[in-house]
Order: C-alpha cells, then structure tokens, then sequence
C-alpha cells in the first residue's frame, strides 16, 4: 500500500508525533482546529475536548509553544481527537514530563479506549504502558520480537525485565 | 511660500508621495516574495518578471482586444497566477528535495527567459498605458495636487497589502499556511494536501506580483526591463523586513520607499543607494531583519 501522505490521515489514522508538533505561530485553538475532520460521524466536538483538558480552554488563546511541555502532550493528543480518526498512533507520549503529568495521560488513554479507539503506543516507559496497554509488542533492533496480551504479562515478567533492564 | 526644514512645502510633499507610490509597489511585491519564500523555501527571482507579465498582459488585453483597467486588474493577476501554479507544478516541485540554490538559479533563468522574449517582441522602449476616465486628473488637496490615479494606487496596495494579510492570520487556510511554514511533514500527515497548498501559495504570490504590475502600468511605462530594475530594491525590502515575514514585508515596503522619498528631497544624490545602505545597517545590528525571529 503506497498513499501519498495527505492520504493516510483520510484513512482514520491519527499521529501524535514525538516532539509533538505545537505549531509556534498558531494559537492554541487553531492548533487544536488545524487538522482536518477526516470521517463522517466525525470527532469529538470542542466542548467535549475542552472538558477532557480543562487547562487547554483556559489557555485557548495563547500561542502554542507558550504551553508547558505536559499541556503542549494533551494538546497534541487533544488535536487529533477532533478529527474523527479511529486509530492513534502515539510516540513515547510521556518523554521526559512529571510524573503526574504521565498519569494524567494514562487517564485520557484509558477514557480513549473506553470510547472504543485504537490506540498504537511506542513507549520506553514500560511501567506507564503496562497499566495501560491490552496488547504488547517488543520491538529490538526495528524488529518485533515477541507479541503477547496482557493476560501474559505476568507470565513473562521475568524475560521482560531482563530484555528491558527494568 | 511655506517652508518645510527650508524645502517648499509642494516640493516635500511631492517626493513624500512619489515615495509612498513607490512604497506602495515595494510593499506588494516584497509581500508576494515573503509568502513564497515562507511556504516553499524558494528565492523567487522571477518575482520581477511576473510584475512586468501582469503590466503587459494589461497592455495586450488593452491593445489587442480593447478589455480596459479594471477587467484587467482581474484578469491580469489570474492569468500570472495561473501561469505561475503551472510553472509549480511542472518545474518548481521537483526541485523541493535539492539545494535551495536550485530553485534560485532555476527562477533566475526563468527570469531571463520571460525578459529575453518580451524584449525581442516589444524592445526595451516603454509603451504607454492610460488609466481609466475615472482615475485622470488631480485633486486639489490645498498644499498640493494629488494626481488621482497615484492616490488610487497608495489605497489599493494597503487593501491588497491588508487583505492578504488578513487571509494568511485570520482564516483557515492562512493557518494551515503558517502550520506548513513551520511543519510541511506534520500538517500532511493531518489529512491536508501540502503539495496542493504550495502550488496555490506560489499562485498567490506571482498573482500579487501581476497585480503589482497592472496597477504600475499607468505609473511607469509597461517595459520589459520594468521587472529587473525594482527586483533588487525589493529584495533588499525582504532582507530589511525579515526573510518570510508578512508584516516586515509590508511595513518595510512602505517606509523603505518613504525613506527613499525622503533622501530625494534632503540629499538627492544618495537617493538611488540609500535603500541599500539601510540594509547594510540592518544586516550589520539585525542580521534577521526587522521582523525577523532569530535562528
């Protein structure tokens, strides 16, 4: 499958890139505005977005990058959710913030899923992505090594602490 | 007579003016070169040939099919634009992936090209263009004659010069603009068509480099070498506003032509260099320009 990229986002797939990607020159609202609605029923509305993360709204107009760097993650994954899009792909969403700033997104991702989105997570932070995720894949030199559901988790602690020095 | 720091008032007024028409066509074309330098990383050096097409093409239409000014003033833009999403898409996209050197030398040769042909068919003598009816004449202001095509002029560029400004902060597509400036990569992978939206920013910009050119036809003469006589002062406006700053391109324009009035008036010999010796001034205290954001 090769789509030129403007493609894909029309397909349900939402990114939330590592640097997250706040535009400097774009308030808030209009990073939170700027990507296009890419399915019928489309997304949440910006209400609902606002009440998931109250500290956006207060912030709505104050440029992007003005945010902290946990607001400007929410913000990030706020964006997409207006789209519509079923599937999120998300790089290592918690990198270097506070901790309850991590739990906080662990939160949102669980009310995600409940909504019944699928969420593809790329984490670092195992701890975070075990309370969350229902499916692991480990991935060492760009190849997926081992793939089990959450039920194996405990089964395959011991192999898993030694293949990720945790 | 009254004085002004010893010059007649009429005298002062008049270079002020001719200094603010001259602002006028800086600010419209140094505007156009910002947006496409922003969006698509490119020196526009055809920028100066497409001022002149949209002279000419507002000559011809006049000449060969008796359309007058203010069909023109539509349809001269349009056509300079259309060519100039034609140009993106067949030539300019390719080179988007190499040395922003490429684009600069292609432009520049595409310059070349444009000038060479209109100058073998139309030499390099100016032809005449009369505006309208309605734009003839002065007006009587009091301390001097206001010629009513140049007031025209002044308002229509601040309209032009507001109006796209307004479009790039205000609307929808402006911020996928600014988003594209900043992240090209990201703002697709939102769903929008970048590749779509850079042949339309560079249809934009030769459009408001025609437009410049039709509403210069009455002022200047429709030349073939109009377009590489001002190119290099409006480069300077976009070294001195900020490479790819909107706003530096438009208030720059204006107080750059301004400051040349001005020189004309108190230190005329300087005129013709004083743009260039405030950019070497800018560059040397602000080496990202006025409204530039430091690297």
């Amino acid at each position: 499958m090769r789509l030129p990229l403007h493609r894909t986002a029309h397909q349900g797939i939402g990114f939330v890139p590592e640097e997250r990607g706040i535009f400097a020159t774009l308030s808030v609202e209009e990073n939170l505005l700027l990507p296009p609605v890419v399915s019928k029923e489309g997304g949440m509305g910006l209400e609902e977005i606002f009440d998931l993360f109250p500290n956006l709204k207060e912030r709505r107009n104050s440029s992007g990058t003005k945010l902290s760097g946990g607001e400007q993650q929410m913000l990030a994954i706020a964006r997409m959710l207006r789209t519509g899009v079923r599937l999120l792909l998300l790089d290592e969403p918690t990198e270097g913030l506070a901790p309850v700033i991590v739990q906080r997104i662990g939160e949102v991702l669980r009310e995600l899923k409940k909504r019944g989105m699928t969420v593809l997570l790329v984490e670092q932070n195992f701890h975070f992505a075990r309370r969350i995720a229902d499916r692991f894949y480990l991935m060492e030199n760009g190849r997926v090594t081992a793939s089990f559901p959450v039920s194996e988790l405990d089964r395959r602690r011991e192999a898993l602490h030694e293949t990720l020095g945790v | 007579m009254t004085m002004i720091f010893g010059i007649p008032v009429q005298a002062f007024m008049g270079q002020l003016l001719v200094g603010l028409i001259n602002g006028s066509f800086y600010a419209m074309l140094s505007l156009g070169l910002a947006i496409i330098f922003g969006m698509l990383r490119i020196i526009n050096f055809a920028h100066g040939a497409q001022y002149m097409l949209g002279a000419f093409v507002g000559y011809l239409l006049l000449t060969h099919f008796g359309i007058g000014y203010w069909p023109a003033l539509i349809l001269a833009p349009l056509i300079v634009g259309i060519t100039g999403m034609i140009i993106e898409r067949l030539a300019l996209s390719r080179l988007y992936d190499l040395d922003h050197l490429y684009g600069l030398l292609f432009t520049f040769g595409l310059a070349l090209v444009i000038e060479g042909v209109f100058r073998y068919y139309y030499g390099v003598s100016g032809q005449a263009y009369t505006p309208p009816p309605a734009l003839t004449g002065a007006v009587n202001l009091g301390f001097m004659f206001l010629p009513v095509y140049r007031g025209w002029a002044v308002i229509a560029s601040l309209v032009v010069c507001l109006g796209t400004w307004l479009l790039i902060e205000k609307t929808k597509l402006g911020s996928y603009l600014r988003a594209a400036t900043e992240n090209p990569t990201l703002v697709q992978a939102f769903g929008v068509n970048v590749p779509l939206l850079l042949t339309l920013t560079y249809g934009i910009g030769a459009a408001l480099a025609g437009l410049a050119g039709i509403m210069a036809a009455p002022v200047y003469q429709v030349s073939p070498l109009m377009g590489s006589n001002l190119i290099i002062i409006v480069f300077a406006v976009v070294v001195v506003g900020g490479m790819g700053s909107i706003l530096g391109a438009i208030v720059t324009g204006y107080l750059l032509g301004l400051a040349e009035g001005l020189t004309k008036v108190f230190y005329p010999e300087a005129s013709n260099i004083v743009i260039f010796v405030i950019m070497a001034i800018v560059l040397l205290v602000r080496p990202a320009g006025l409204f530039g954001k430091d690297a």
